[in-house]
């Protein structure tokens, strides 16, 4: 395949190819190659996820009632997410009506996980892209105290609180273990900050480090325990006794007030660190407006967060739904899980076998049978070592779900579009991206950028800190009110079942679009398919040759240094695609020039 | 368990890994059978972290002292048992090429020295493992072989620290995942490979 055009992109692949290899060590493993023209500008751009996984191996055959247990172990970040999305697709499928206080301890802890995943992921997987932490040992503590001071009324600003920091620091770099900053582009010309907004950042990288053991509780109390907690078909699996004083068990008044002081200081925390920062870093990059890929044309979010319990429907969901296609923003079209025609997913540039692989499927009726063949004109390597893929063949282990024909951009950017495009049902989204604009002096335009996206994931958890109060307090009005019901298990019992059934589940996981889809037979599972976020945004191309979120959002972008492709990994990071990955940067020939860390 | 308003502990035991990755599983099943045989004193947390990397620091940084149970590539015989005492853990925590949440560990470690938090003391106890990439699959007999070697250690340890566990007389009812998961409901429910295939990517098979 040549040079040819798709989605308003002009993709050409005769340049140099550059391989980055970021080895997404948990979600599946993600590898980008890109062809660049003289000038160091992407002109084609390859993703693809180098990991198979099919659920269905695992859970074919088990009860759906413990499916949950096993997605929670699919991604090491995502836990809840699966889980929840789990759990709703078997109520789903057996029409189980869960209470509303249940509804409302979900929506709170995937509150909890929005505002600490957002904040983990801004400072400690995609700061650094942004900041550069060896200029920080230049800062000036007095000069750093003073910026601090001028964007937040956060209290450890003093110069002696940096200057302490900057010396820790130093000693850390002296020691030679660096950890979390080992293998960055340091000194890269694409680095714009001065070295007081760099070490003003790495304080707060510390202090954000520091502050997830507070929000860590939340889902203890909630979920029985932590980092993997229980979920429930019909509800949630805490019990409320406010009178209750024991230590284990029930939700009681003591657990409720430690509750509410973390959902408290985690809205201080987000409005007087994270999103003063980031405008100060924003600020400073805002002549830096790559990295939009498809945000401008098509967006998808199955929305989250209903109000009510049990109603599913758009105008319930606080984290908005629904799909923009062809650009046209005036137009939010409704979004069904189970029409066959809406969710498919396609094969064509993907390890898999179909019968017909001139249609996509349905997850429904999804086929996960793999077919390992790494081919084509331009291939080279072998099968255990690739050096160049080929995308005019199959090249992925990522299968290419499209929206009605079209790849789409899920994640914070696409939810954060789709509630400012309906401003009357999200005020609070329209007013505070509005505000951010205005502050930055920027037009709407500049949304659809890496800048953009990153922007959206910070607005969207000063959205989310907020609802979680709202939703707290809810959950203490009922509680005083009398209704202390957390589940409903009429329909426990698979005697109470149909012989079969089928049904949907749904939730926005930080990172983007969640769905599971469950066929249920003699009350064992008879099919189980995922389709996540970063099958979404990792799409490779399909049977049209349209390519996906990943990359569209590198087309274009120039990289400073062709050698150190620090703007990819921005890019990359900015959809937040997994935790743990690293990066091998391979040249053209093949050999391997650096390695770094890329989350 | 302690209060949930202080997460500080003065042992914390910890199984890394992901059970549903053949020997990836090893840590986690480790200290699920370490809370299953053995009664803990309260000043002794254990806690299958699975392949959260990053998002364990919290814990790491309020225990005093620390245990992990990990599968780890050492290249040596499979099931051959390793341990590794303080500063050392991190070097070998990095030595494994295929893992999945071995990066996000050595983070862990890294981001608990830099925000001044490191335990006092940290103990590996590792085994090598056999098969990393079999989707579904568990332990294989080499490394499941040594479970109960490595739950000696840890209790060994343990009563060298002061926090001497007792054996409990029935294991049934300490269960730290839900019954769904335990080894023996994990490897019976496994579908047939003609049902769901279980062939991976070749070019992440140990070699």
């Amino acid at each position: 395949m040549g040079a040819y055009e798709t989605q308003g992109f002009k993709l050409d692949n005769s340049g140099k190819r550059v391989v980055v290899d970021p080895i997404c060590r948990i979600e599946g493993h993600l590898r980008v190659e890109v062809n660049l023209d003289k000038d160091n500008v992407i002109r084609n751009a390859v993703s693809t996820g180098t990991m198979w996984r099919g659920l269905e191996v695992i859970l074919k055959g088990r009860d759906p009632r413990d499916a949950w247990a096993f997605t929670e172990r699919i991604c090491g970040v995502c836990t809840g997410t699966h889980a929840l999305t789990s759990v709703r697709a078997v109520e789903d499928a057996l029409a189980i009506k869960i209470p509303e206080n249940a509804n409302t301890i979900r929506n709170l802890m995937q509150l909890n996980l929005y505002v600490h995943d957002h904040l983990v992921h801004f400072y400690h997987l995609h700061a650094l892209d942004w900041v550069d932490v060896v200029s920080a040992l230049k800062a000036d503590p007095k000069r750093t105290s003073e910026l601090a001071q001028s964007i937040s009324n956060w209290p450890l600003s003093s110069p002696g609180y940096f200057r302490d920091l900057q010396n820790r620091l130093k000693k850390f770099v002296e020691s030679g273990q660096l950890g979390p900053f080992a293998n960055a582009y340091w000194g890269n010309p694409a680095y714009k900050l001065p070295p007081e907004a760099n070490l003003m950042a790495v304080a707060h990288y510390l202090e954000a480090l520091d502050f997830q053991k507070e929000i860590v509780k939340v889902h203890t109390i909630f979920g029985g325990k932590n980092p993997h907690p229980n979920w429930l078909v019909g509800g949630v699996p805490c019990a409320i006794n406010v009178n209750d004083t024991g230590a284990v068990g029930a939700i009681n008044m003591e657990r409720l007030n430690l509750v509410k002081s973390i959902i408290d200081r985690s809205k201080e925390f987000v409005e007087q660190v994270y999103i003063p920062d980031l405008l100060a870093i924003a600020s400073f990059y805002k002549g830096w407006l790559y990295g939009g890929g498809l945000s401008s044309q098509a967006v998808l979010s199955y929305g989250d967060i209903p109000e009510r319990a049990n109603d599913y429907s758009p105008g319930n969901l606080l984290l908005p739904r629904g799909a923009i296609t062809g650009g046209d923003l005036s137009k939010v079209h409704a979004v069904d899980l189970k029409d066959p025609e809406q969710i498919q997913e396609f094969v064509n540039h993907s390890w898999y076998k179909y019968g017909d692989e001139s249609k996509g499927l349905h997850p429904f009726d999804g086929v996960t049978e793999p077919n390992y063949k790494p081919e084509g004109p331009k291939f080279k390597g072998t099968r255990t070592k690739i050096e160049n893929l080929d995308e005019s063949a199959k090249y992925s282990w990522i299968k290419a779900p499209r929206w009605r024909g079209n790849a789409m951009e899920v994640g914070c950017l696409s939810r954060m579009l789709l509630g400012y495009v309906q401003p009357t049902q999200y005020p609070f989204i329209k007013e505070t991206i509005d505000g951010v604009l205005k502050k930055l002096d920027v037009p709407v335009n500049a949304l659809f950028s890496t800048l953009g996206r990153t922007a959206a994931r910070g607005i969207e958890t000063l959205y989310c800190a907020d609802l979680q109060v709202k939703q707290f307090d809810k959950l203490i009005a009922a509680i005083k009110a009398g209704d202390t019901a957390t589940a409903n298990v009429e329909k426990w019992e698979p005697s109470t079942w149909p012989k079969e059934a089928r049904g949907a589940g749904f939730t926005e996981a930080p990172r983007g679009a969640l769905g599971h889809w469950i066929r249920i037979k003699d009350s064992k599972i008879d099919n189980y398919q995922c389709v996540v976020p970063t099958t979404w945004n990792g799409s490779p191309r399909d049977a049209k040759n349209q390519i996906g979120a990943y990359e569209a959002s590198l087309m274009n972008t120039p990289l400073a240094k062709a050698d150190e492709p620090l703007e990819i990994l921005r890019t990359l990071h900015s959809f937040d695609p997994c935790l743990a990955c690293s990066t091998h940067v391979m040249s053209p020939d093949g050999q391997e020039m650096t390695t770094v860390k890329v989350r | 368990m302690n209060a949930i308003d202080d997460l500080r502990c003065d042992v914390l035991v910890l199984g890394i890994g992901n059970l549903l990755w053949a020997d990836e599983g090893f840590g986690v099943r480790c200290v699920e059978q370490l809370a299953a045989e053995w009664d803990l004193p309260p000043s002794v947390t254990v806690m299958d972290g699975g392949t959260q990397g990053l998002y364990l620091l919290p814990y790491v940084q309020a225990a005093r002292r620390l245990i992990v149970f990990d599968a780890i590539d050492y290249g040596l015989e499979p099931g051959t048992m390793k341990r590794v005492e303080g500063d050392q853990v991190p070097r070998f925590m990095g030595a494994k090429k295929m893992s999945l949440h071995q990066t996000g560990f050595q983070e862990v470690i890294a981001a608990s020295a830099l925000t001044g938090q490191l335990p006092e003391e940290l103990l590996l106890i590792g085994v090598q493992p056999q098969e990393l990439d079999d989707y579904g699959g568990s332990l294989r007999p080499a490394v499941k072989a040594r479970l109960a070697e490595a739950v000696a250690m840890a209790v060994a340890r343990l009563t060298d620290w002061g926090h001497a566990p007792r054996r409990r007389a029935s294991a049934d009812s300490h269960r730290l995942n839900g019954s769904a998961l335990t080894m023996a409901a994990y490897e019976a429910g496994r579908p047939s490979a003609a049902a769901a295939s279980r062939i991976g990517d070749a070019r992440f098979l140990v070699a």
